[in-house]
């Protein structure tokens, strides 16, 4: 078992951790984290499955490196739209959510 | 009950998940197409020396072209969610706080530059450098030396589209060359060092401005 399928192996943990953290809580906030936690999951799978052999690919490093930074902008535009509904409602859970 | 049998439901799927895609990765055998070589054989003729760097800004260009248009079309909507907010006089920190912003922001802004530089070698790169000119601007504002920002002037505006311009500027100038995005191998690393330079400075601005354009609204 090589370093590079612990790293992947990880990911997948956190991808598959992400996923139900976005399906169970209706927290947007904490929503939002599990959604990162999800593209950080996939990141580390690309990275990780990347250096299996002993050179490592730098390809899907860089590919990881872009996604990194649209991430970011994306958790960031998530965050200003919570806000705003905050802002509006005064709720941090989408309406579907409060109803059931 | 019906809550907990879902919890049950959601953890056993993606234990599942996790399960079966562990077994596909172990028995996953070696890459059909393997991109080490041709990286490696075509990085003498791609301006700089180091292969993530030659990947991002010269082999996949239009990867962070995108990259940076997608950076500049979420602070847009974020001006766009946010809209009018005054900003507000900032709260001073604790002058010790102060102090040590002071000290460290300098230092940050060195080390940008030498990530800017390094990238052609090493690790480091336009994105990394604008990363940590973002964090001494968030620095310097939660010691309060920095205001949050309002709505940006003109002089903003061009700084926040100025690394997506110039980087479109280069592509399409080079079109005439050719294809899009492809360095004439003479010119390459001036013209990558030129692109990440600009980079750098329109991605801390933006970087920067996700967290200012949001943290004007706590204070009103």
């Amino acid at each position: 078992m090589s370093t590079g399928f612990i790293f992947a192996l990880t990911g997948a943990i956190l991808f598959a951790a992400g996923v139900a953290g976005v399906v169970l809580i209706g927290h947007l906030l904490r929503r939002i984290l599990a959604f990162n936690l999800m593209g950080s999951g996939a990141f580390l799978v690309l990275v990780g499955l990347a250096q299996r052999q002993d050179v490592v690919d730098p390809v899907p490093q860089a590919m990881v490196l872009t996604g990194i930074v649209v991430a970011v902008a994306a958790t960031a535009l998530a965050l200003a739209l919570v806000r705003k509904l905050h802002a509006l409602t005064g709720q941090l859970e989408l309406p579907d959510d409060v109803d059931a | 009950m019906k809550r907990y049998s879902l919890v049950v439901l959601v953890l056993s799927l993606a234990s599942a998940f996790v399960f079966f895609l562990g077994r596909a990765m172990l028995e996953l055998g070696p890459t059909a197409i393997d991109l080490r070589a041709p990286v490696a054989a075509h990085l003498a003729e791609s301006g700089v020396t180091h292969p993530v760097t030659a990947v991002l800004l010269n082999y996949r260009g239009y990867d962070t072209l995108l990259e940076i248009a997608v950076l500049l079309l979420a602070l847009l909507a974020i001006l766009a969610v946010v809209g009018e907010a005054p900003a507000s006089p900032t709260r001073a920190a604790h002058p010790v706080l102060q102090a040590l912003g002071r000290l460290a922001v300098p230092l940050m802004v060195v080390v940008a530059v030498y990530l800017l530089w390094a990238g052609a070698f090493r690790p480091g790169g336009a994105f990394q450098a604008g990363a940590v000119l973002a964090a001494a601007a968030v620095l310097l504002h939660l010691v309060g030396l920095l205001p949050g920002w309002s709505k940006p002037r003109l002089g903003l505006r061009f700084g926040l589209a100025a690394g997506f311009a110039l980087f479109l500027a280069v592509a399409a100038g080079l079109l005439t060359q050719g294809s899009l995005l492809q360095y004439p191998p003479a010119a390459a690393g001036v013209l990558i060092l030129l692109i990440e330079s600009g980079l750098t400075v329109s991605l801390a601005l933006i970087l920067a401005g996700l967290f200012l354009l949001l943290s004007r609204e706590a204070e009103a």
